[in-house]
């Protein structure tokens, strides 16, 4: 199926977000949409797949105009997305999903859908448990779900927008070699929206890069990291050298003694470490492979089973997370709306929240202080803006100036998440300053080059298991084999 | 068995059965991502235009109908409130329950201690003759007779057909059911006036059957935050709720027999809190992971169904709004 669209224009409010775009997806082809955060993409796709109405500008398949309001009607015409977030119901089954938006009778035809499904699962090395409820299921088999419920709505162009955040390696590769598939032998238009640079040079026949709106450029793969950064940029982004710094006559600030952690679903037993001022270490594994209660449990956030959590020579075992926070140690969560910021509070009041020790709030020193920080950390916000106005990028440098100004140790859960690589490089330059002047960091990411680029130790975690790399010898390569649980073979 | 212990299992059949209308009413609403507080009202007011609809027309099912027409009135005013008005479903329900209320003890000034039609018992032929049940379940008013229906329709509706699965979707996630084509705020409105119409005939059922008459006042207030109560208990599921209703009816009818029996004397204050008491044991003991757990060492077969039986959470998006772009 051929999708042309003409001339889109679509603005929200003062913003353009997509400028005069005009683009060809031929059929058999993969095509990678590339762009910065809030460059337009995701609007774009929107647009083709029905989510958003369009100013002015047409779409064309196979030569002809149409006209389709809600994503059903683009459907019936042939064009399915698949979103970051797979809109599917946490309440119904795999099967009750599958089923739920396709035509037909009263009754459910509980045996032929389950035969349909099996059949398409099958087909693209999917694996789903037609009675599995959805609440159960990781992301990316709820995407797998999605784009064979999208098949067997009978549609022949794919649109996935950010389809690798948030899933396993393994489940990448399934992915990219179903696309593959779809592409090739079934002839399907397939759209891919990242920032991720790899997955598109892995994956796409072609790119499209979005610009602040517009279309700035196209080109046929394959390409190399960096011209795309410059088509993305506009000019290349110097490389960062890795870590290198010396640490070990630093004194430590946080020891950790054979420490026994229980989360909800992972358990780390029998952690030791010792980390020295200045030192940067990283923490790999998939999404709730216990980094994130190693974390916890140096912000004193989770109380260990056994063992000590030892900060600048203090035991701070079970103590609250008020005198951690005494001690220089300073936390932040990846989920920056849910647990990091406060929604429906405006920046005023969170920095006022903070520095605002007193019975009444000096509201005045409280906004000049806001407008100070707004400046320093460069967020773009009014100082009465309410957080959740904010993008993501921007509630992370609001995150940034709420920390303390000089911490002993820094605990961040995921600190660039969904960041485009202009913001997380701004953020890191921030840490880095902070690292300078003595303090230590741990986080946590997905992205393994920036595990790789930053840390001087990784920590590499699997259900609860804990494997040691030294960053500075390791690649790219070895640590996701060690994120996907073949520790014994590195 | 004796007479009077099948006398007292049919009488509890027959007290439960208002509640369990409303209750199932209430789980039609609230499964479409609406609550509908105002139950209470809207069941007395039911009761008195439905008993005044009967006495005037001398037809018991003009009376029935009338009833319905009233609770769906009042289902509809809250849905137009929370759609259109954008107005937040608690406080709108909250403010109708007590205007309809009052209002029904207003304007049914003059109907009070009059007796009126009434909805008899019809035996169902054969049925009636089994041993136990028969008695118990098959010597009722067709009320009765349609409750039983509509807890298995509503079952099936849910759980079994394609428009269940709508239904079901725009109070779990409306996002996701407009993308499969499903218009959720219309469908919200047809389930919100399909639940009140049912709240409505549990208030025909008190005032033609039950507690037939209409007094100030009224003997079936109270109820209707019974049955609210009762839909949490049930996990918006149909045969839970429905277990819910006839479990409160049965502690009820215990707590008079008790109070009846000499030689026990406990305060009626405190028979009266135990099936609360009851209802919140069994709602932490369905909320916490025990159940879980023994779910999975079912065979995979009845786990999904269990799953939905056994569920305490609320429908996702119960009581938000939804605004498609």
């Amino acid at each position: 199926m051929l999708i042309e669209v003409r001339h889109i224009h679509k603005r929200f409010g003062p913003v353009h977000a997509n400028d005069d775009i005009s683009l060809t997806f031929p059929h058999g082809r993969i095509v990678g949409i590339l762009g910065e955060n809030g460059a337009g993409k995701s609007t774009l796709m929107k647009i083709l797949s029905g989510y958003q109405s369009f100013d002015s500008g047409e779409i064309l398949i196979d030569g002809q105009p149409v006209d389709y309001r809600g994503p059903l009607a683009a459907i019936a015409h042939g064009v399915g997305m698949l979103q970051q977030d797979p809109l599917d119901v946490a309440a119904f089954t795999v099967l009750e999903n599958f089923v739920y938006g396709m035509p037909g009778g009263l009754r459910i035809p509980r045996r032929a859908a389950r035969r349909r499904l099996a059949e398409l699962t099958e087909r693209l090395g999917f694996a789903l448990d037609p009675e599995m409820p959805i609440a159960q299921l990781s992301i990316g088999q709820r995407q797998q779900l999605e784009i064979v419920r999208l098949l067997a709505l009978g549609v022949k162009a794919l649109i996935l927008d950010e389809p690798t955040t948030g899933i396993s390696a393994e489940q990448k590769a399934i992915l990219f070699d179903a696309l593959r598939q779809l592409a090739e032998h079934d002839q399907m238009t397939i759209l891919l929206v990242s920032h991720k640079l790899e997955d598109v040079i892995a994956l796409c026949h072609e790119v499209a890069v979005l610009r602040a709106g517009r279309l700035v450029g196209c080109r046929a793969m394959p390409a190399t990291t960096s011209e795309l950064v410059t088509m993305m940029f506009g000019q290349e982004l110097p490389p960062v050298d890795r870590q290198s710094a010396d640490v070990s006559a630093a004194p430590n600030v946080l020891t950790l003694d054979r420490l026994h952690l229980r989360g909800k679903r992972v358990t780390v037993a029998d952690l030791s470490l010792q980390v020295k001022a200045g030192e940067v270490i990283g923490l790999a594994g998939l999404d709730g492979s216990g980094q994130e209660l190693l974390l916890r449990a140096c912000a004193g956030l989770l109380k260990p089973l056994h063992g000590r959590v030892i900060v600048g020579g203090e035991d701070l075992t079970g103590h609250p997370y008020r005198d951690f926070l005494r001690r220089g140690v300073a936390f932040s969560a990846a989920g920056r709306l849910e647990e990091g910021l406060i929604a429906g509070l405006t920046l005023t009041e969170h920095i006022a929240l903070v520095t605002e020790t007193g019975t009444l709030v000096d509201w005045e020193r409280a906004r000049r202080r806001t407008s100070d920080q707004i400046a320093r950390y460069n967020v773009r916000g009014r100082p009465d803006s309410p957080v959740e106005t904010l993008s993501g990028g921007n509630q992370q440098r609001l995150l940034m100036a709420l920390m303390a100004e000089q911490p002993v140790l820094m605990a961040l859960e995921q600190p660039t998440r969904g960041l485009d690589v202009d913001s997380s490089r701004w953020i890191w330059q921030q840490l880095l300053a902070r690292r300078e002047r003595g303090a230590a960091i741990l986080f946590s990411s997905s992205e393994l080059d920036e595990l790789v680029t930053y840390s001087h130790r990784i920590l590499v975690f699997y259900a609860g298991r804990v494997y040691p790399v030294d960053a500075a010898r390791t690649t790219i390569d070895e640590l996701g084999r060690l994120i996907g649980g073949h520790l014994d073979g590195a | 068995m004796n007479n009077e212990l099948l006398n007292t299992l049919n009488s509890i059949v027959a007290n439960a059965t208002p509640l369990v209308i409303a209750s199932l009413g209430e789980t039609i609403t609230e499964r479409a991502g609406v609550v509908n507080l105002s139950l209470n009202g809207s069941i007395i007011l039911a009761a008195m235009v439905g008993f005044v609809a009967a006495l005037v027309t001398n037809s018991a099912l003009v009376g029935v109908l009338a009833a319905m027409f009233i609770g769906m009135l009042v289902a509809l005013l809250v849905a137009a409130a929370a759609i259109e008005l954008r107005q937040d479903q608690v406080a709108v329900g909250f403010v109708l329950t007590l205007l309809a209320a009052d209002l029904a003890q207003f304007l049914g000034q003059s109907y009070t201690r009059i007796p009126g039609p009434q909805i008899l018992n019809t035996p169902l032929p054969l049925l009636s003759d089994i041993p136990v049940v028969g008695p118990v379940f098959f010597r009722q008013t067709i009320l009765v007779y349609i409750s039983y229906a509509l807890v298995i329709g509503l079952w099936y509706w849910l759980f079994r057909t394609r428009p269940g699965l709508a239904h079901r979707a725009i109070g779990e996630r409306p996002a996701a059911a407009f993308a499969r084509g499903t218009q959720v705020n219309r469908l919200r409105y047809i389930y919100t006036a399909a639940g009140g119409a049912l709240v409505g005939l549990a208030g025909a059922a008190y005032s033609l059957s039950v507690k037939a008459g209409w007094a100030t006042p009224p003997s079936m207030d109270g109820d209707g935050w019974i049955a609210l109560a009762i839909v949490i208990f049930g996990g918006w599921h149909p045969f839970r709720v429905v277990l819910g209703a006839y479990l409160f009816s049965g502690l009820r009818a215990l707590a008079t027999v008790i109070q009846r029996t000499p030689g026990i004397s406990i305060p009626i204050v405190l028979l009266n809190g135990v099936p609360w008491l009851l209802m919140i044991i069994t709602l932490l003991l369905v909320s916490s992971g025990a159940i879980e757990r023994l779910l999975r060492l079912l065979p995979r077969q009845v786990q999904g169904w269990s799953r939905n039986f056994l569920r305490s959470d609320p429908p996702a998006a119960l009581g938000t709004r939804f605004e498609p772009e």
